[in-house]
């Protein structure tokens, strides 16, 4: 206890695994650690973003966070010109990515502030405006994703092509195909930042001032008044909703004690008034399908639309849920009837000249947060899902030209290596002879999947280097919930304590059984009044918060997915723990403290 | 019609709360807000006027009042004596004590006890009767009056409280007819507190009225008014109830009843018990609650002194003992106010100034 370590290990002194040797190389050489940079790199201190990218990158996924990471960054630094906060550097180490945000040095910040208030100014005068036009955008830019289809070469070039005197072959078409894809998603990612810190930066100001007129507010009361009711991210789980009371009002119970969802869809339309539900169901999937149990940012996550065996499980129980009598619908009337009171009440405590600054903020915070919780859908959800199955889509077609065995074989190569596969498909279609990566890529393959797998089989640290003194970079608090008290905590997390401290993400006391759920795959695991206890959740698991009483995880602050998501459904949640996922195993009986932000082990296991 | 002689507080009609002297009367509408104070019924002035009139008309003790000089003192005292004794001895009439009887025997079984409810006995004297705080200490209460035969005799206690020589010369130097004063006495549940404290409905520390400050320790709350220990101190959010901050210390002693003997004693609390947080979250909540609606009824912050009974379960057990308004902050409106920034500008600031600090 006393003798606490004071500073977190090097990464380079953090050794990979056995196994992995060679790692470095699957991914940019700009995104690991470099021998040459030591000592500048072991100036930062870098924590674990597990909150979005909890496993270990296959090289192709690894675009995730550079895409996402930069673009994060030029908004803060290049386009709004955030006072106090430029980018966030980012590293990938034994496959898991690391984060060090850059603070602006003292004396340029108020240099910065004309040209902020400038720009940030700007989106927030014109702000229902501008995203207006950043739907069109965004559904454009699904769109074109959508219009790219990845087929064999033809045995010849189209004759039309010739008599229109075109001059270029299918290769041609296709390379630019593959390059116009990863740029889509490039420019996705571009505009999921648009919005999105100057969304926080209104958040964190209502917040601050807030923490100051209500000393000791808890976040969960500013985090109520700013929340939307109704937002686009919950509307996958409602569709569901709809759909069970529509399969209940139409008498198709009988066809959901189907296991399969091809058996109860057949069952379906095999009833009388199957038809009006299939087509209530063929609607829903356009696009509230694009929905992953995932997050997004891996090329494994699966999307509801090519697993309708994920939605119908859902379906199922609500189904069951309604036959039993149970209420399965969000209590929005009572959320909303809640803010409100909140709302009112705080106001009232305040003297005039305070009252109207308070419902200024809270204003500018109520017009901007709904895209903080809408933006999720559209990109991670919609805009990747397609992204994700046209990258399927071309890996099936070089599968079948023998390039690798197996569709998920792909994405262990770097996006620019990718390039050359198409190149050597395309050259020896050209030339006429077998191309050259069916014989050689499979060893290849072999060998990055045992580097990948040996990676998986350690967990990242939690930080590296000299933790700062004082966390005062606000996107870090608000977005990782890293604070000084978590840091803190993290340094003496060696220890094995049967008590873990969090964040207070949405209240509520429970006492239950943990499960403890690495990846999205287990969910099926959980059983009705279990406790989730997780490295990280994804909003898209909404379903899943139907089953379980509470929720605790390892990262995410007051608005991270897991906390909002929590308050939604009413349950308790902490978050930010460090370690909760490790130092709780499955089976352990625990209480959840989701006012306090406490986990507490009651029962340990007892050893087989 | 038959006068009232007993009314419980939260039975009076508007037209009766005179008839219940000041103390009553504010019970009863406290009890009728649904404010949690302890349960209980008041001997109305009727009774009162109905038993004096009777005595002293019989012992021709009003004759003796009129003809008295207070300046003579022995004269005085020997009066007042002999008042005192008379009612003392005298046996309350049947309808009136029966009224009463019956009104206790109801209050002991809400509680579940056979008559043997210990009380609080307490006068509740009419305005005029009352008319400085130095009259107060006249004022008479006794705590833990057992049985019925023990109420009866302590209501004649409060009633003769009235005719002290003090009291006597008063109204007489006032003009104050002796046929027209009236008493009623207050006759209430002993609250068997197994935790007490004292709650503010805002911070006292910043006058933040979105919070509630409660302090806390086993036993009576003397002990926390008069600062024999240090209590536990929490601070809530007024508006969703949460625990902001608290501070367990170490509560070593306790004052509980020793009803046998009829007053307080102090006891060594059990040393684990006494590091622990003497109230649980869900107490913490409904304190905070009451307390809320108490500010809300009297439309000011208040502070609330209030105990948690030992013979009661959950919210039941939470007994109002006594709210005023909270002086300090609500008289300090003037004081030079705060400017925040607004619109961007604020957002700047909001954005510089490091988050941890406003924590």
């Amino acid at each position: 206890m006393t003798d606490k370590k004071k500073k977190f290990i090097s990464p380079y002194e953090h050794i990979a695994p056995k196994g992995s040797e060679g790692w470095k190389e699957l991914y940019p050489y700009f995104l690991v650690f470099q021998e040459q940079l030591k000592e500048q790199e072991e100036d930062k201190f870098f924590f674990c973003d597990s909150q979005h990218w909890p496993n270990v990158f296959k090289p192709f996924d690894a675009m995730t966070v550079e895409f996402a990471v930069k673009c994060l960054s030029q908004y803060n630094s290049r386009h709004y010109v955030i006072p106090p906060a430029n980018g966030v550097d980012f590293k990938i180490h034994n496959g898991y990515c690391y984060m060090s945000p850059v603070a602006v040095s003292p004396e340029l910040i108020e240099g910065r502030v004309p040209e902020f208030m400038e720009r940030a100014g700007y989106y927030f005068q014109n702000w229902n405006e501008l995203l207006e036009n950043w739907h069109k955008k965004v559904k454009r830019v699904i769109d074109d994703m959508e219009s790219i289809h990845f087929e064999p070469l033809p045995d010849r070039v189209d004759i039309q092509a010739i008599k229109d005197g075109v001059g270029l072959d299918p290769t041609f078409q296709m390379i630019n195909d593959y390059n116009k894809l990863i740029s889509l998603c490039y420019e996705t990612w571009q505009y999921h930042f648009e919005f999105l810190n100057l969304g926080y930066a209104a958040y964190l100001d209502f917040f601050g001032f807030c923490k100051e007129v209500f000393p000791g507010i808890p976040d969960l009361s500013v985090a109520k008044m700013v929340q939307g009711i109704d937002v686009d991210l919950f509307r996958p789980d409602d569709e569901l909703k709809k759909l069970a009371k529509l399969a209940v009002s139409l008498n198709l119970t009988k066809c959901f004690e189907k296991k399969d969802v091809n058996e109860a869809l057949h069952c379906i339309a095999l009833e009388e008034n199957g038809g009006q539900w299939l087509q209530a169901w063929e609607k829903a999937k356009h696009p509230w399908f694009n929905y992953t149990s995932g997050n997004g940012f891996y090329s494994s996550d699966k999307y509801w639309i090519e697993h309708l065996d994920i939605p119908y499980g859902y379906l199922k129980n609500y189904v069951e849920k309604l036959q039993r009598g149970e209420v399965i619908d969000r209590p929005t009337e009572a959320l909303e009837a809640e803010r409100d009171r909140i709302t009112t009440e705080y106001a009232e405590s305040l003297d005039d000249e305070a009252r109207a600054i308070f419902e200024g903020k809270l204003g500018l915070a109520r017009v901007v947060f709904p895209y903080v919780e809408n933006h999720n859908f559209y990109i991670e959800h919609w805009a990747m899902g397609v992204f994700w199955r046209k990258t399927r889509e071309l890996s099936r077609m070089l599968k079948e030209q023998g390039f690798w065995q197996q569709e998920s074989d792909m994405y262990y190569f770097r996006r620019e290596e990718i390039l050359q596969v198409l190149f050597d498909y395309g050259n020896s279609w050209a030339v006429g002879v077998p191309a050259v990566g069916p014989a050689v890529l499979q060893e290849e393959i072999s060998r990055r999947k045992k580097i990948v797998d040996a990676l998986a089989t350690a967990p990242p640290q939690p930080a590296f280097n000299n933790p700062p003194k004082v966390v005062t970079e606000p996107f870090t608090i608000m977005l990782w919930g890293i604070t000084t008290e978590a840091v803190e905590s993290w340094l003496g997390g060696d220890e094995k304590s049967s008590h873990m401290k969090g964040m207070a993400a949405s209240p509520g006391l429970v006492e239950g059984y943990a499960r403890i759920i690495n990846d999205a795959s287990e969910l099926d695991q959980l059983k009705q009044g279990e406790i989730l206890v997780t490295r990280v959740t994804a909003p898209s698991w909404a379903p899943v918060f139907n089953k379980i009483v509470a929720t605790v995880t390892d990262i995410g602050g007051m608005m991270s997915h897991a906390a909002i998501v929590c308050r939604e459904y009413g349950l308790p949640a902490v978050t930010g723990t460090g370690s909760a996922s490790t130092q709780i195993k499955t089976g352990m009986k625990i209480r959840v403290d989701g006012g306090k932000g406490t986990v507490e082990i009651l029962e340990e296991l007892v050893e087989a | 019609m038959k006068p009232t002689y007993s009314l419980f507080f939260k039975d009076a009609k508007p037209e009766q709360l005179e008839s219940l002297g000041g103390k009553g009367k504010s019970l009863a509408s406290m009890s009728q807000a649904d404010l949690p104070v302890p349960q209980g019924f008041c001997v109305t002035t009727d009774a009162f006027v109905a038993f004096i009139q009777d005595l002293m008309t019989a012992k021709g003790l009003f004759a003796s009042l009129a003809k008295l000089d207070t300046k003579n003192m022995g004269s005085l005292d020997k009066l007042s004596g002999e008042i005192r004794s008379q009612i003392l001895n005298k046996t309350i009439a049947a309808d009136i004590q029966e009224d009463i009887l019956a009104s206790y025997r109801s209050l002991c079984e809400m509680y579940g006890k056979e008559g043997d409810l210990p009380v609080a006995v307490r006068s509740s004297a009419t305005a005029e009767d009352l008319p400085d705080a130095s009259f107060a200490g006249q004022q008479d209460t006794y705590l833990w009056v057992v049985g019925e035969d023990e109420v009866l005799s302590h209501i004649k206690m409060c009633w003769a409280s009235l005719y002290t020589s003090r009291a006597i010369a008063y109204r007489k130097d006032h003009n104050i007819p002796e046929e027209d004063i009236h008493m009623s006495v207050v006759v209430q549940k002993m609250v068997n507190a197994r935790v007490a404290g004292v709650t503010m409905t805002l911070n006292p520390t910043n006058g933040d009225r979105t919070k509630i400050a409660i302090e806390a320790s086993y036993g009576l709350g003397e002990s926390v008014v008069s600062g024999t220990v240090t209590p536990d101190n929490y601070l809530m959010d007024k508006v969703i109830f949460e625990l902001v901050e608290s501070s367990i210390q170490d509560k070593k002693i306790a004052l509980i009843p020793d009803p046998a003997n009829k007053r307080v004693i102090e006891i060594e609390v059990d040393p684990v018990k006494a590091t622990e947080a003497c109230l649980t979250r869900d107490e913490l909540i409904f304190i905070s609650k009451i307390a809320k609606r108490i500010e809300k009824h009297y439309g000011c912050p208040q502070d609330i002194e209030w105990a948690l009974d030992a013979d009661a379960e959950g919210e039941e057990a939470f007994t109002l003992l006594q709210s005023r308004p909270e002086t300090v902050w609500s008289n300090k409106k003037t004081e030079t106010k705060k400017h925040y920034m607004s619109g961007m500008q604020g957002l700047v600031g909001s954005l510089i100034n490091p988050l941890s600090a406003k924590k």
